[in-house]
This record gives structure tokens, sequence and C-alpha cells, in this order.
């Protein structure tokens, strides 16, 4: 079921054309109105997409006409003097993500596959089940959870550690400075690394078994390591899916609110790369400032903000199709 | 059109308000979050007493201000006031309801609750960064006898827009002049330093589980919370702690009679609070609707006559009587399409 997710058919696509199917006199009235109603629906969702980017780019307006294109890269965010960019924001939307993605994609990875090819039979349901409720948490329980207990312990058993170490090393050190507060990009990073393990380890499972065993049995049969099958046969038959399942994640991590508001500290300035500096991402800033705002151009700068998320979002799942594509031409060249 | 978007975005948000003025028997106000636990005590307890339903979301004060400029409410509430020419370019009047005050406070090993001493000014340098240690000689001066920590100082701050952050910022602008140079006074503000939480359940979170933090919080939740609170020197040079006697000493020196634009903060007076500041109705001068304006006021009337208690069992101050003789005098400006006064 998850691998139709990644190639996404519209549901017109998927109708039976009359050509191709025998029409039956009893059921052609069921099959108009079926294929009327699953055509509205694409296209509403057509019309729905097209009117939220409407409203965005005229909510947005007055601060696109004002700030122009040099929004993306203004790092300043002063309500007071009106003078509003988002570098600060977006920086901190794309970095929290890559953090998520570096822990999320291997641990996901090594999950399905301990659930696929090396769990005993009686682990495998009990383990599969407690991943799929995992992903039923609410986000704000994680939130609530990283800012009262992992924060504080990041920050006296990690931070604490890594500063007393590095603390005076040039690169390195600028990495680990800050107050020890447990609370920025690296802790944001973790969160929403551990909400979307279920995602895209849900995914991996599930595409990893749908590998046809005799292809794997094939492999061992000629004295394939489990590793070898994994890597060799099994990743290359389910790219595809995987791919999306990372996808799935990474779609999560940047458009999740609730968990990374309470975690990365919510500060507007760039002055430091530290992994351990409070930050703030795109989704966070509209969440705590879009009630008070005042109409104008700090309302308008908000919208701003959203309206770059969606760009970003549609930048990222394009490349993940372009990616999908190449990896396609590549077939059969490596044999 | 920005307007309108603004309006259908306020609106979707706020799907639950009625429609005001299918039915007379009620009242719809929407703002301010800060006052909503007592405005939601008042609207049950008037429910009780006549039948009338009052009906009121806590949306934010920028929220609030706008759907009355859109008037799909009968009263916005907000917790900074209008400038007087502001409210007459709206057509929009403004009486304050309750008064409360904003408490800075400290997570340090060994200081308990007004312990700590400060100054406007070294409160403002804290939050500019230029203080970040606990021992540094401007704190030490003012505390003589208090073991302060060798610490980094954790400074937390709102990262939500909020009128308590509105009076936290107006005191420093007034206290230190940096301050007032680099950052100025709002809602939000473009802050120097510090880790943002949400709401003041996050500041407090935040300041209960950092050692060696300070944050500000309202009054309510650091008493709640029994939070170690700061005790602050005022316009007078004594130095005070946050109490209902001492926020009503801050609303006693400010001059209503004239405007109703008071930010309570950094007033004169002996005992006077110097994060004080009071929460505000706005309503239309000239109401299309003089019959919701009525029961509008009627229950705002009947809040002054008999809510005190109310509002003292939930900790916010009550307005002194001389300021609720000031704002009856205001709603009698009100008036109908035609000119006629609604409330007699």
């Amino acid at each position: 079921m998850t691998a139709t997710m990644t190639t996404s058919t519209i549901p017109s696509d998927a109708m039976p054309s009359p050509q191709q199917v025998p029409r039956r006199q009893s059921g052609h009235i069921g099959d108009l109105v079926f294929a009327g109603v699953a055509r509205l629906a694409a296209v509403v969702t057509l019309v729905l997409l097209f009117a939220i980017i409407v409203s965005l780019v005229v909510g947005a307006w007055p601060s696109i006409r004002h700030f122009g294109l040099a929004f993306v890269w203004t790092p300043d965010w002063d309500p007071v003097q009106q003078k509003f960019g988002g570098l600060v924001m977006i920086y901190g939307t794309l970095m929290t993500s890559l953090i998520a993605l570096l822990i999320a994609v291997p641990v996901s990875f090594g999950i399905a596959l301990f659930l696929t090819e090396l769990s005993p039979r009686w682990l495998k349901r009990p383990l599969g089940t407690a991943i799929e409720l995992l992903a039923a948490v609410p986000s704000i329980v994680y939130g609530m959870w990283g800012l009262l207990i992992f924060a504080p312990i990041l920050a006296e058993f990690v931070q604490q550690p890594l500063q007393a170490v590095f603390g005076t090393t040039p690169i390195l050190g600028q990495l680990f400075s800050g107050a020890p507060v447990g609370i920025g990009i690296l802790s944001a990073g973790i969160i929403l690394a551990i909400m979307i393990i279920p995602f895209i380890a849900a995914v991996m499972r599930d595409v990893f078994e749908v590998t046809p065993a005799m292809l794997k049995e094939s492999a061992y049969g000629v004295g394939a390591t489990t590793w070898e099958v994994v890597w060799k046969v099994v990743l290359p038959y389910t790219k595809t899916g995987v791919i999306g399942g990372v996808m799935l994640g990474l779609g999560r991590a940047l458009g999740e609110t609730m968990a990374v508001t309470f975690v990365i500290g919510n500060f507007n300035q760039l002055n430091s790369l530290s992994l351990f500096e409070a930050a703030n991402s795109i989704t966070s800033a509209l969440a705590n400032e879009f009630a008070e705002a005042n109409p104008g151009l700090h309302e308008a700068s908000l919208i701003y903000l959203g309206l770059l998320l969606f760009f970003i979002t549609f930048v990222v799942l394009a490349f993940s199709k372009l990616l999908l594509l190449r990896l396609q031409r590549n077939e059969g060249k490596r044999t | 059109m920005k307007v309108s978007l603004a309006n259908a975005l306020v609106a979707a948000v706020v799907v639950a308000s009625p429609v005001s003025g299918a039915l007379a028997q009620e009242v719809t106000g929407a703002g301010a979050s800060f006052p909503a636990p007592i405005y939601a005590k008042w609207a049950d307890a008037y429910n009780k007493a006549t039948g009338v339903r009052v009906n009121y979301q806590s949306v934010g004060s920028g929220a609030g201000l706008r759907q009355i400029r859109g008037k799909t409410v009968d009263f916005g509430a907000s917790d900074a006031p209008l400038k007087d020419e502001e409210l007459a370019a709206d057509g929009l009047m403004q009486f304050p309801t309750v008064i409360g005050g904003v408490v800075p406070v400290v997570n340090l090993k060994g200081i308990e609750a007004g312990k700590l001493k400060l100054t406007g000014q070294v409160l403002g340098d804290i939050y500019l960064g230029k203080i970040t240690s606990w021992n540094d000689p401007a704190i030490a001066s003012l505390n003589s006898g208090v073991a302060l920590p060798d610490a980094k100082i954790a400074v937390v701050r709102r990262a939500d827009g909020s009128g308590t952050s509105f009076l936290f910022t107006n005191y420093l602008s007034k206290t230190n002049a940096e301050w007032k140079e680099k950052v100025g006074e709002g809602t939000a503000v473009n802050w120097p330093t510090g880790a943002g939480g949400k709401g003041n359940e996050g500041v407090s979170a935040f300041v209960q589980r950092l050692p060696n933090s300070i944050g500000y919080v309202e009054y309510v939740y650091a008493k709640q919370n029994k939070m170690a609170y700061v005790m602050m020197r005022n316009q007078s040079g004594g130095f005070v702690a946050p109490s209902d006697a001492n926020f009503k000493a801050a609303a006693a020196g400010a001059d209503w009679s004239k405007t109703f634009y008071q930010v309570l903060t950094d007033q004169a007076g002996k005992d006077a609070w110097p994060i004080t500041g009071a929460t505000f109705i706005m309503m239309h001068v000239k109401q299309d609707k003089p019959a919701q304006a009525a029961a509008a006021v009627k229950f705002f009337e009947w809040a002054y006559t008999s809510g005190d208690q109310m509002a003292d069992e939930l900790d916010y101050v009550p307005m002194p009587d001389a300021v609720k003789k000031a704002v009856r005098a205001q709603w009698r400006r009100m008036t109908d399409a035609s000119g006629k006064a609604i409330i007699q």
C-alpha cells in the first residue's frame, strides 16, 4: 500500500477505460458515477492547491513588494522596526530537517532490515506494531518530552562534555558553543528524527517485504551474505519505495510545528553556527507570531515565509522525482 | 483585499463564534489571552445571574483588534492600549478591566523568592546580552551578601507575540537607554539573545528546568508555580516585591482622567511595582447594533460592581474606584447610528 504513495497516481488514471474492460449493462451507471466522483476528487485537489498558492501570494504581496527576493537571504526579523527577512527560519528549517534525515535514515534502514531479514518470527509482529504505534503519537507529546526530559539530558551529558573537550578547538568548538540549555538546532533535529523514524521504517519494511523470495533465495543460493543480499538485491529492487519513504519523512520534518516550537528556542538571530544555539524554523515562527502579528508588513512577511515553505517542499518533491528518474535510466547498466 | 484576507483567516480560526445579532442575548468578544480566565469566570457568573451569554474567544490581542476593527465581535480585548489617535482613526474607544503585573523570575541554586534584587538598567543589560554572568559586578553590587554563582545567565523570554512582552519591553525601554535605541518596545521584538518559550507556561517551564536562568511571566504564573521572583527597584528608588497591593499602587499613580492610554510601567509611588499593566477592552464609539453594545456594557458594568472578588480569587487586581468612575463616563459617549447615546 505504501509503495503506491510514492508514485502518486492521480485517481482518474486508475479507473478502467471502457475500451479495455468488457462492459456489463448492470454496472454501467455505477461506473459512470464512480468515474465522475473520482475525477471530481482529482480536480478539487488541483483547484485547492492552486487556490492555496494564490491566497499565499496575495497575502504575502505587501512583503514581496517591499523586500523582494532579498527576503530569502536577509537575517533580520525586527517587528519593531518593520524589517523582515527569512534567512534564519529557512536555515533552521533546512538544518533541523537535514539532521533529522541523517539520523533517521540509517536507523530506519536498520529497523526495516532487522524486521524483514533477521528478526525471529515471533518478534516480527509485536515489533512492527510498536513502530506503527510510535507513528501515531501526537507531535505535542514529543515536544513536551523533548523540552522537559530530553533537553536537560542533552545539555548535561552531551553539550557540556563536548564543550569541555572541544571548547578551544577552532571550528569544532564553534559547533558546540553557547549556553548549556539543551535547546536549539540539534535537539530539534533529534526530536524530528525520532518522529520520522516510524514513518520511514514502516515504508521501508513494507517495500522490503515485497521483494520476491525467489530473487533473495537465488542470491543466497550463489553464496551471498545477508549484507550482500540486502545491499545488492533488496535495495535496488525497492529503491523507489525506499526513496519515497525517505521523502515522506522529510516532508513531515519540514512541516512539523509543535514539537519543533518546544525545543528549537525560537531565536531570530543568526550569530553562530553552533548546533546548540537556539534558532527558529518557518513553521515555528508562524505558530508563535501569527496570532499577535500586526496587519501589514509583519503579517505579510509571515505569509511570505509560508509561501517559501511551500516552495521548499515543492523543490524537495521535484528533486526526489528527478532522483528516481535518474535511477531508472541507469537501470540495467550495472550487472 | 488584504484586509478581507486577514478577516477570512481570522474567521477561519474562530469558527465557533456565532454570528452576532442572531441572538440578542449573546455577546461576543475576542482578544488577549492574559485576561481570558477572569472574563470566562465573569461570563459564567453573569450567565447564571442574568441569562445573558458572553462568549469570549482568547485568540490573542492582535487578532482581537483585527476582529473589532472588522466588527465581527461586539468587543475586542488587548493587553496593550491603543494611542488616542489610533482609537480615533478606527472610531474606537477603550477602557481597562483588570490589572496584572509582569514578574522577572530566576532559577538559581540557593536563592529564594525575593532574595535577588535588580534594576531596570541591569535587567535590560542582561536581556541585551551585555551582562552574561551571574557574578557580574553590576549584579553583585546590588546584591551584597547574596552568594551569586559563577555561571552563565540563560536568558528566557516569550517566543510568541504577547502583552506580557509588551509590558516588559516597554519597561526596559523606559529604564535602559540602549534597549530603547536597539530593540524598542512591542508585543514581539527582535530579541538580541535568549531562548523563547511559548506562552507563560512555556517560559515558566523553561525557567524551572534550566539552572541559572532568568525569565519573565505574569504574576499569576510566578505565584502558582512558586517561582523565585526578583525584587525590582522602582522609580522612587526602593526595592519592591510583586504583590496585589503594589500593582494597585502603580495603577493609583496614573492620571486616568484625560486618557485611558496608560502603560503602568515605571510609575511613581513608593510601593509601585514597576512592571504593571492593565488589560483593555475596545469597542466602537458609533454602534451599528446598539442593543448588542448595550448588552456588552451591561456585562462590564456588572463585572465592575460584583466581579472584584472573583478577580481577586484569580490573582488579578480590580480597577480602583476612581478609574471605574471615569470608565462609566466614557461609556456614555457611545451612540447609535442616529447619534443618540446608548447608555444613559
